[in-house]
């Protein structure tokens, strides 16, 4: 079976500082594959060259076997690369109930149609409902999407993702910020996503990467330093003195 | 590919769920009693001041323009100091056809819309190479000044200077002549204005209205779910441009005449004053913005002939300053004081 993602050599530099170095990462179908390193690792860069905001030096990226490398941002997105955002990027004027609407007809191809009312497919309206009830948004679904709670925020920017049936889903620090108190959500939310999407998960928080990802890779100065189970990383010794327990050398 | 866990059967939400999903996507779709209520009090109006036809049909078709400037600015987020070059090429271009071709004034109107449409179609791409504001005000600006300087210079054809001579227009349906008072024409400015508007209202209502939103809220994101940002934003901006056209073909219609005046610089500044005055984004505010602008400078340059200019600046500057916001919600919270002081 062809990978879900695959990346050889993968490189981009910035002038002399190379920010991604030849990494060559693969993702199977459905996994739960992490990426962790410490800060300036690379690990944002990389998945800007995933998605495409950023032009790759060399190398190749397989999306389901089918080389993306020269294709733009939105050519990927609709050949199934999905992403989230460390940093919310949402709608802040429409509704969950719209920016859902929206994300579910783009994908069904209804996106451009500009003399059908909203609201009036059905097939829609179910799948709408369906993401609202899945994402614990029913309660905020027909409020705009700036005054939500910053962990309802965070789940829609995941729903909103999961909303283009991506096969790929990059979730860049879908925890980051989020209060103690609406943390269990997000995390209960996270486990529940469908097993058909592969899940490439960057992450800062090891709790969460421990709880969530049966892979790890770790990326250390651009380049990549180390990936094999959750056992393997946790046991790996160079892992340990990088990047996991430095704080216990202290 | 199988999404069993996200097929709409596995997850059958309760129907108050869907009811209010479905009510929240109607929302904007749905007509507002104040809707209604605007244009009833628009067709009353034909009927109420059949001594001001003339103006009114000013303030209509300054009124299209500007609803066709908020298509672009409060729905894709794109802003533009040239709308004129669309406003003056349908002007022209309705004005050439009356004298070449026929009198009628649909096809007149149609070719107007169809020829200022064509030239944003045709321009718009340079908005999208640098999607930076003041890329496109400045690239908005150059095209209306090579549009004005071309025209000119093409005086065998535009009549340069002197205005295009000779506009003759038929009779509506060849029955309703364009007599001096304007009542035909200010009739014909309004339906023609209404059913562009109804057009306009479906488009901003439907998935591809809620996509530019979008798009203008965060582009980023858009692209990240792949929405084509490039060809939405050029629909909307051809589609704007005809409207455009059509405004600019009904003063020429209703006047009989083209100048040069329809290329000035004046124009797009004025019509974006105009919006501003009214507000972007809910389609009313070029309509209620003209009819406000209208009304401002007559009553500024009767009380002062010569520095009427200063006061529409100053009116300017205080709805900027104190923001749409506060000034809209100004009527209802009046309402609540003096509501809570009756009762108290």
């Amino acid at each position: 079976m062809t990978a879900a993602l695959e990346t050889i050599a993968l490189e981009k530099r910035f002038g002399g500082l190379v920010a991604t170095d030849k990494v060559s990462l693969t993702l199977e179908q459905g996994a739960r594959h992490a990426l962790i390193g410490p800060n300036g690792a690379g690990k944002t860069t990389f998945v800007n060259l995933l998605t495409g905001v950023l032009p790759a030096n060399g190398g190749k990226i397989l999306l389901g076997g089918q080389d993306v490398t020269g294709k733009n941002q939105i050519q990927r997105a609709r050949l199934g690369m999905g992403r989230t955002f460390q940093i919310n990027q949402l709608f802040g004027d429409m509704t969950p109930v719209e920016s859902l609407g929206l994300a579910v007809s783009e994908r069904m191809g209804g996106g451009a149609d500009f003399w059908r009312r909203i609201g009036t497919r059905s097939d829609i309206m179910a799948e709408i409902t369906g993401l609202i009830q899945r994402f614990r948004l029913t309660e905020v679904m027909d409020h705009p999407t700036r005054l939500l709670p910053y962990g309802k925020q965070r789940l829609l920017e995941i729903a909103l993702a999961l909303a283009s049936k991506p096969r790929v889903l990059l979730l860049d620090e879908p925890a980051a910020g989020v209060p103690e108190a609406e943390r269990g959500e997000l995390l209960e939310t996270l486990a529940e996503l469908p097993r058909d999407v592969s899940i490439l998960l960057i992450e800062h928080d090891m709790d969460l990467v421990f709880a969530f990802a049966e892979r790890i890779t770790v990326l250390v100065n651009g380049a990549l330093f180390a990936s094999g189970s959750v056992a393997e990383i946790m046991a790996d010794p160079r892992v340990q003195a990088v990047y996991l327990g430095s704080s216990e050398h202290a | 590919m199988t999404y069993t866990t996200l097929s709409p059967a596995g997850s059958a939400a309760p129907p108050e769920t869907e009811r209010r999903a479905s009510r929240d996507l109607m929302r904007r779709v749905r007509w507002k009693p104040a809707e209604i209520v605007f244009w009833l009090v628009a067709a009353a109006s034909f009927f109420l001041l059949p001594d001001r036809h003339l103006l009114l049909s000013e303030i209509v078709i300054l009124g299209l323009f500007a609803l066709s400037l908020d298509l672009i600015i409060g729905y894709a987020g794109v802003v533009s100091l040239g709308h004129g070059a669309f406003f003056g090429l349908g002007a022209y271009a309705a004005g050439l056809t009356s004298i070449h071709l026929t009198g009628e004034p649909l096809t007149g109107l149609a070719i107007g819309g169809l020829a200022a449409g064509l030239l944003g179609l045709l321009t718009g791409p340079l908005l999208l190479l640098r999607a930076s504001d003041l890329t496109r005000l400045m690239v908005t600006l150059g095209i209306a000044m090579l549009l004005l300087e071309a025209a000119n210079r093409a005086a065998w054809l535009t009549g340069g200077a002197d205005g295009l001579q000779g506009v003759m227009i038929d009779p509506l349906f060849g029955r309703f002549e364009f007599d001096l008072f304007g009542t035909t024409a200010y009739a014909y400015c309004l339906v023609v204005t209404f059913v562009t508007f109804l057009i306009a209202r479906r488009v901003v209502s439907s998935p591809y209205g809620l996509s530019l939103r979008a798009i203008r809220d965060n582009a980023l994101r858009a692209r990240s779910m792949g929405i084509p940002v490039g060809p939405r934003i050029l629909g909307i901006y051809a589609f704007s441009a005809l409207i455009a056209g059509l405004a600019g073909a009904l003063l020429t219609q209703t006047t009989m005449f083209v100048s040069l005046d329809v290329l000035a610089f004046h124009r797009s500044a004025d019509v974006l004053l105009v919006l501003v005055l009214g507000g972007v984004g809910y389609l009313y505010g070029g309509l209620v913005g003209a009819l406000v602008f209208k009304l401002l400078q007559d009553w500024f340059s009767a009380i002062t002939p010569e520095y009427w200019m200063f006061w529409m600046g100053l009116v300017l500057l205080v709805v900027v300053l104190i923001g749409r916001d506060r000034i809209d919600a100004a009527p209802r919270a009046l309402l609540r004081r003096i509501r809570g002081e009756g009762r108290a």
